[in-house]
């Protein structure tokens, strides 16, 4: 096992170089941070000097190898914006986001395995229609709307929840939370169902079509015959066999749930980090969103490992080939 | 027949699947029993009803497939008609099945321990520690060796012969009285199949359980059935002691049947087989379903469906055994 995550790491290496690649790659050409660190009134001398600080005088690579150093290192350089550590901004946005997000993938979780299995086993009943209608409109609506039509009802008409910002927040060491105040779990609320229905819609349907699949199976007809309880059908047999496909997808999905809280954040002014990138790409701030997009992909990495490590956990059939082939 | 009551009573057994282009009858009128400790063979073609008879016994069939018309009893108690819960506790405790492929029958997620555990805890008084030394008796009885080291396997670190031993013990773990099994060394290796079929035997009559052994391979039945039932388009084409039914056919498809099993003690130049095929269920024809293959065949096999009725030393569905038909074979004979 040992073997194996060491042996997954390493095939990580060479995903994260390419994406640090690309993003300091393309960010070079997105926009000419010196034009806007300047403002209005500047001579030659000041934007050279400028440019010589930052070291954009420097060929490509050069550039590249000096970001890809002080990376590895933890430092991402200051932001052009706010002349700040980016790290630090970074650190300051990342706890708002990752509250936001677990939230969203727990309640997709929470709401999505149960509403699939119930469609999977009573697939004919007018409360599974039900579901299935209403996950189309989860599926389809794109997330902004959603998130102005709940603003909309619940803090413009009803006048229950905040439609915007964290509420107040507590510190613990450098991590803000917003778990422990009245104000912050109402405005989490709104934010998290925007960010959480598709997810939640896509595991329902996954969770559906596996579970009908499964209950085909031999193996849940053998254990009828031998007169198991419905539930030990239902719950031990069926749903642990649909369970690798559900890790699969939930695993990416709450990758891209971190990543798409962009819009989420946007529309609920949430000052998580996907905010924070939007707010960086408007000032052509490179640091910043090349940080971004590395931390990112290395979230991405770490979540398809755990998921990897998840399938040994549930298919005792991987355990024997993964041994083999590490 | 001696005069107990049988363990198990099928009558005027009915199974239709209604499709978007009407009702298809894939079982009908379908009657025989069993008696205790023994064993029936079912045999047929494909699709002839062999498993669906054995699906319909469990109470499994696969939806939208129903039982219409008649009963099954089960020591004098009917249980076609009993409510799923009430039919779990049949299942498993009182009738116990075996499914054709070991390859997809077992949980792959789980041990086979914890399979055998769970099935006993299930139907039996017993808590999980008991029933896992009864599991590790149940593998050595079925022939697994190590038993108390391969308890903790899982099913894909068995051959697929090795499963069909653990799909066995699965069965008749929570003793039932009647086992169901259905092609039970189809998928299996040649070789392993005569040892799948030897265990199943001597369990049986160690255990005086008496099975339903649903196959197509005649040399499995003549082995091991004592009775047998031979299934024609959804019907009992004929029934009786194996002996009688191997070397005195009565009903035509039968003979061609046994016909076509070619012989060990001299070569054949060509297999002797039955003409044309049989009909789909949406097209069974008028009267007996065979009379279309039937070398035998005369007018009233085109009109009226035959009843099982005593034909020799066997039971068979078949007009040449009825006395009103005589006549007109003799007519047909003569014109001839």
């Amino acid at each position: 096992m040992p073997a194996f995550i060491i042996s997954r790491v390493l095939q990580a290496l060479p995903v994260m170089l390419a994406v640090a690649l690309i993003s300091f790659a393309m960010f070079a050409y997105v926009g000419d941070p010196v034009a806007i660190m300047l403002g209005q009134d500047y001579t030659q001398a000041q934007r050279d000097a400028l440019i010589r600080d930052l070291g954009l005088d420097q060929p490509f690579f050069v550039q590249f190898g000096t970001f890809l150093l002080n990376a590895v290192q933890g430092e991402f350089g200051l932001s052009y914006r706010l002349s700040r550590p980016v790290i630090e901004l970074i650190a300051e946005r990342a706890p708002a986001t990752l509250e936001l997000a677990l939230t969203a993938a727990f309640l997709a979780l929470l709401v999505g395995v149960p509403m699939g299995i119930y469609t999977g086993l009573y697939r004919n009943s007018w409360l599974s229609r039900f579901f299935l209608t209403f996950s189309l409109i989860g599926v389809s609506l794109p997330t902004f709307l959603i998130g102005i039509l709940l603003i909309l009802c619940f803090s413009v008409w009803l006048g229950w929840l905040p439609s915007f910002g964290r509420g107040d927040t507590v510190q613990l060491g450098w991590w803000s939370t917003g778990f422990l105040t009245a104000s912050g779990l109402k405005a989490l609320i709104l934010p998290s169902i925007t960010l959480g229905l598709f997810q939640m819609t896509l595991i329902m349907r996954l969770v559906r079509a596996e579970m009908l699949e499964v209950l085909r199976t031999d193996y849940i007809k053998f254990a009828r015959a031998r007169g198991l309880t419905n539930r030990a059908v239902n719950f031990g047999h069926a749903l642990k066999n649909t369970l690798v496909p559900v890790i699969t997808i939930t695993g990416l999905q709450l990758g891209a749930i971190i990543a798409f809280a962009i819009v989420t954040e946007t529309v609920f002014q949430w000052p998580g980090m996907g905010l924070l990138f939007i707010q960086s790409v408007g000032a052509a701030d490179i640091p910043v969103m090349a940080a971004y997009l590395i931390l990112i992909a290395a979230l991405f990495v770490t979540i398809n490992l755990i998921v990897d490590l998840l399938y040994f956990a549930v298919d005792p059939r991987l355990r024997v080939g993964g041994a083999k082939g590490h | 027949m001696s005069n107990t009551q049988p363990l198990l009573e099928v009558r005027n057994l009915r199974v239709e699947f209604p499709t978007r282009r009407g009702t298809l009858v894939a079982l009908d009128d379908v009657s025989f029993e069993i008696q205790p400790g023994e064993v029936l063979g079912v045999v047929g073609e494909s699709g002839a009803g062999k498993s669906m008879t054995g699906a319909a016994i469990i109470g499994l069939l696969e939806p939208p497939g129903r039982i219409a018309g008649g009963q099954i009893l089960l020591n004098g108690r009917r249980i076609d008609n009993l409510p799923y819960k009430e039919m779990r506790t049949v299942r498993g405790r009182e009738i116990g099945a075996i499914f054709q492929d070991p390859l997809t029958t077992l949980n792959p997620l789980y041990t086979v321990g914890r399979q055998l555990v769970e099935t006993m805890t299930t139907h039996l008084p017993i808590g999980p520690g008991e029933a896992r030394k009864k599991a590790i008796e149940w593998l050595e009885l079925v022939g697994i060796p190590a038993a108390a080291q391969r308890i903790d396997s899982y099913p894909h670190e068995f051959s697929g012969g090795m499963r069909q031993r653990v799909v066995i013990a699965l069965a008749l773990c929570a003793e039932p009285k009647l086992i169901v099994a259905d092609e039970p060394t189809t998928a299996l290796d040649v070789s392993i199949q005569a040892q799948v079929i030897a265990l199943l035997k001597t369990l049986a009559r160690e255990k005086g359980t008496s099975m339903m052994l649903v196959t197509h391979d005649m040399g499995v039945i003549a082995e091991t059935a004592d009775r047998v039932a031979v299934m024609y388009a959804g019907r009992i084409a004929e029934i009786g002691a194996v002996r009688q039914v191997v070397k005195h056919p009565s009903h035509p498809y039968t003979i061609g049947l046994m016909g076509s099993i070619p012989p060990i003690t001299h070569r054949l130049e060509r297999m002797q087989q039955i003409e044309g095929s049989m009909p789909r269920l949406s097209a069974i024809p008028r009267g007996c379903a065979y009379n279309p293959r039937c070398p035998q065949v005369f007018a009233r096999c085109r009109e009226e469906r035959p009843e099982l009725t005593p034909a020799g030393e066997t039971r068979a569905s078949c007009w040449l055994y009825d006395a009103e038909s005589e006549q007109q074979v003799l007519r047909a004979g003569a014109h001839a």
